[in-house]
């Protein structure tokens, strides 16, 4: 059945059963791949996209309950610039890379809501964002030089 | 095309084109044939026509696309081996672009070629390529320096060359790359005798940290990944397979599952059994199978997946669904009290026997007996397996994830030949050797071709199909790490020095975990290692991220510790008196290390510089209660890696690790420090999975484990606050990162948890043992 949506400010129709997750709306439907599927159980957060400004488990999100704005990796900036998009670049963040959407729009929840986050807090927010390559040390470290304007502390 | 070619030496060869639109193409050949003549073994192969690889591309702009030839997924060697040859050629690396190659045999083909191939496996991409990429950068270089002296009609002497211009020393006149390529188009390739290789001093991008190439596409999610493939008018695969290794499909209730819907397409595959060996004499071919299953295919991926849940499947499950993990442990122990102290078969690459470790036993003041244990694992990276492929009027166009890409896995499923499959090499979420395995893209082709067929039969177009696993298809079926157990004795004599060392391991096959030639072995003058099979063993066995050390350090860098501690000694100094008393020569175990032979002052070289790093005597003297350092060492994949973790421990077995430090010895030059340190780091982070959390077990032949909650990787909650990474460069020709960072960073913390409490793990993983991370 058709739904409405709104995606990255775009609004979106998408004709789809009540139960198909977001998460293969977008990669399926709507052909934008940025958000990742790695564990369709809400365990990796390869899948984290914003609904309303929450960080949410695309993979466990149906359509039918998307009742808010939906913002992905590819509508964290226009550009590329957003503050963390930019650390992530300068410390060379990505191994394979997979995790890294995901990584980054859980981080952007963070930053809104707690602009100087401390390791302890970046722990909490971000524990749930599995890196198979293990990249912790230079994801809390982007995360620290987005929240300071780009300036190493 | 006009072109030039140029023998190098008697197997490679330069050949220079002209580029359509402008600009030049220069490659690098060599001659696969008459490199599988030399190595000898097999019938000759026929000389195959020159057919040049573009490695460069000098485009009217003066900027140059490199070509990476090799599968990325995530090590960095779509950044580093055109590093190597933007060096050597002389340009800058914003002059520079980054071009994937697809699979194709004239970049060569063979693993076991010292200077070509397309896989990405036992860390031998920098070995094997670090010269030929220098080759043609320099040989590269040295053809604009000619044209050049053409040109101006000067010797070739009073020319210099940086940022792709060539200049004239004593008149300062300057040309640039691309205003010289028509010249160097029919202008003599120099001998590669005669080309001028960088002094190492004088490397502008090599050493430099360089930003990962494919970065800016992933942090703002453009399709980057095998997952993202998407050509026009794409079906979306999911194949069930048998949750028993080896079971079959009997029947499935294939006409309702083609009511559901969106579903396209519902078939049955027999499974492709391991095809007999060659007639004597005759060329072994690729031995390419799979498994029996049912293909679904439909508009999308979740409806192809969904569909699943309403398969009715009879399967035959055949012989393997009587076995599981526990019978396999007691057969180990079993085979340990019945074969061990036999005389092991002389001579082969997985036993070793020097002097006489028995005697020795019964001269020894001390004894000291342990049995470890290490489980199966799957690799799990985090991008699930997959592959895109379309089948079209008898060829084949593939785009696939693979570590080990392949033409023939693609062409014996889709029953065509190699020259009609189109092999496309796209960027993998991980590997960690999960994608030396081909499934995906030998079950994508088998099925592509089916749904081609079925359409062609309905008067349908055909179109690509994506075959993609769920994250349970992976882990229940995986090529595993394979589990080993053994069981080890040592004799000390009074003064504390090993006299006698003792490994016997109840294993499985192959693909098993014998440490015939690791240390302590060179280093005591009784060694005897030998092994067991564990049969009938169900489970496909495979390479994860550094075989066999992987689990064979956490045993024999344990053990080491425990041998310390009995002798009352610091195990760190305990373990570099072992190295500085070699009793004889350690032989090069071909398998594991890929030629190079230990170099025991080497391993010093990294324990020392770890002591000193993590200030060792001070740091252990200081630490508070529950606090203990532990201290590990290995060479793996001609690499040396030597750890130093800080742990602390509960009364509750509750975990943190909190400092860590490792020095790495991997020859004289790092191409890429800012990735490579990165990638020590990740070898850490992913030895606490392998320490606290993964385990594969098997239940009636079938894996019990599915997902990530029950396998659990580390979290950024667990990580350590600091890794600290230093790269000790040491006159030896560079070798790989990829694997040798993980294996001793496991009995690093082992051995701090026991430094910490006083007890000593000797089975993984330690979450099974009431241990979880703080």
């Amino acid at each position: 059945m058709p739904y409405k949506l709104t995606v990255n400010g775009q609004s979106k129709t998408v004709d789809v059963p009540p139960d198909m997750p977001l998460l293969w709306v977008l990669r399926d439907v709507l052909n934008m791949k940025g958000t990742k599927f790695g564990c369709g159980i809400g365990q990796c957060g390869a899948c984290t996209v914003h609904i309303g400004g929450q960080a949410r488990r695309a993979c466990q999100t149906q359509i039918s309950a998307v009742n808010a704005p939906v913002m992905t990796i590819e509508g964290l900036s226009p550009d590329g610039s957003h503050p963390l998009q930019k650390a992530w670049l300068e410390l060379d963040v990505p191994q394979c890379g997979y995790c890294q959407a995901g990584q980054l729009m859980s981080a952007a929840a963070l930053l809104a809501r707690t602009p100087k986050p401390t390791d302890a807090d970046i722990d909490q927010a971000m524990t749930g964002n599995v890196c198979r390559c293990g990249t912790y040390l230079r994801i809390r470290e982007a995360i620290h030089l987005a929240a300071n304007g780009g300036r190493k502390a | 095309m006009q072109t030039t070619t140029k023998q190098l030496n008697r197997r490679s060869f330069i050949k220079v084109g002209a580029l359509a639109g402008g600009g030049i193409v220069i490659g690098l050949y060599t001659d696969p044939g008459l490199f599988a003549q030399e190595r000898g073994g097999g019938a000759a192969v026929p000389a195959t026509p020159i057919n040049p690889n573009t490695y460069i591309k000098v485009h009217p702009d003066n900027t140059f696309t490199i070509m990476a030839k090799n599968p990325e997924t995530g090590q960095g060697i779509r950044n580093s081996l055109p590093m190597i040859v933007a060096d050597e050629f002389d340009v800058d690396w914003k002059q520079v672009k980054i071009e994937q190659s697809d699979r194709d045999d004239k970049y060569g083909r063979d693993m076991g070629a010292p200077n070509v191939s397309q896989r990405e496996g036992g860390s031998t991409a920098t070995p094997q390529n670090y010269q030929p990429m220098r080759n043609v950068g320099a040989t590269a270089r040295a053809m604009m320096v000619a044209a050049a002296a053409k040109r101006w009609n000067v010797p070739a002497a009073e020319l210099a060359t940086g940022s792709g211009i060539v200049t004239h020393t004593p008149t300062k006149r300057t040309a640039t790359y691309a205003s010289l390529a028509e010249t160097a188009l029919t202008t003599p390739v120099p001998d590669l005798a005669s080309v001028k290789l960088k002094d190492p001093k004088d490397f502008k991008i090599m050493g430099k940290n360089i930003l990962g190439v494919d970065n800016p596409a992933i942090v703002t999610g453009k399709p980057s990944f095998s997952i993202d493939v998407n050509p026009p008018g794409m079906l979306y695969a999911a194949y069930e397979k048998c949750p028993v290794f080896g079971g079959k499909v009997v029947s499935a209730n294939l006409d309702e599952i083609k009511k559901l819907p969106g579903v396209k397409h519902a078939f049955i595959i027999e499974a492709r059994p391991p095809q007999p060996a060659p007639a004597e004499g005759a060329p072994a071919g690729p031995n390419v199978t799979w498994a029996s299953g049912v293909a679904i295919v439909a508009d999308n991926w979740w409806l192809a997946n969904n569909a699943r849940k309403s398969l009715k499947i009879v399967w035959d499950e055949g012989p393997v669904a009587s076995q599981s993990t526990a019978g396999y442990l007691g057969q180990a122990k079993q085979i340990a009290a019945t074969q061990a102290s036999q005389t092991p078969p002389g001579g082969g690459p997985r036993s070793a026997k020097d002097g006489d470790a028995e005697a020795a036993f019964k001269t020894a003041a001390k004894i000291v007996e342990a049995e470890y244990w290490f489980p199966l694992l799957s690799h799990a990276p985090l991008e699930p397996q997959n592959s895109t492929a379309h089948y079209k009027d008898g060829k084949l166009e593939i785009w696939s994830p693979s570590q080990t890409p392949e033409k023939f896995n693609a062409a014996i499923p889709a029953g065509i030949s190699n020259d009609d499959v189109t092999f496309h090499m796209v960027r993998a979420g991980g590997g960690f050797g999960r994608r030396l395995y081909n499934e995906y893209d030998i079950e994508v082709s088998k099925i592509a071709r089916l749904v081609s067929d079925e359409r062609t039969k309905a008067g349908l177009p055909t179109v690509p199909v994506k075959l993609l696993w769920t994250r349970e298809d992976d882990m229940r079926h995986d090529d595993y790490r394979p589990s080993g157990h053994h069981f080890l004795k040592a004799g000390l004599d009074a003064s504390g020095k090993l006299i006698g060392f003792r490994d016997f391991v109840a294993s499985h096959g192959n693909t098993s975990v014998i440490p015939a030639n690791e240390f302590p072995r060179g280093h005591v003058a009784n060694f005897w290692a030998s092994e067991g099979n564990v049969s009938p063993y169900g489970i496909p066995v495979g390479a994860l991220r550094a075989p066999p050390t992987n689990g064979v350090s956490f045993v024999l860098q344990s053990f080491i510790d425990e041998i310390a501690h009995a002798a009352g000694k610091d195990p760190l100094q305990y373990r570099l008196d072992l190295l500085n008393n070699p009793t004889g020569p350690v032989p090069a175990f071909t398998e594991v290390s890929f030629g190079a032979p230990f170099n025991y002052k080497r391993a010093i070289g990294v324990l020392e510089a770890v002591r000193d790093m993590s200030d060792w005597n001070n740091r252990r003297s200081q630490l508070p209660k529950g606090t203990g350092l532990g201290v590990a060492f290995q060479f793996a994949h001609s690499g040396y890696v030597a750890y130093v973790a800080e742990v602390a421990v509960t009364p509750e077995k509750k975990l943190k690790v909190n400092k860590v430090w490792s020095a790495i010895d991997i020859g004289r030059q790092i191409v890429n420090p800012l990735h490579a340190t990165t990638l020590v780091q990740g070898g850490f982070i992913e030895a606490m999975s392998h320490m606290m959390a993964w385990e594969i077990t098997i239940d009636k032949g079938r894996v019990v484990q599915s997902n990530f909650n029950q396998y659990q990787p580390t979290r950024i909650r667990n990580a350590p606050a600091s890794i600290e990474v230093k790269f000790l460069k040491t006159d030896f020709n560079p070798t790989g990162l990829g694997e040798p960072s993980l294996p001793p960073a496991i009995p690093a913390i082992s051995n701090a948890i026991f430094a910490a409490t006083g007890i000593r793990i000797r089975s993984l993983p330690v979450g099974s043992q009431g241990y979880a991370w703080v």
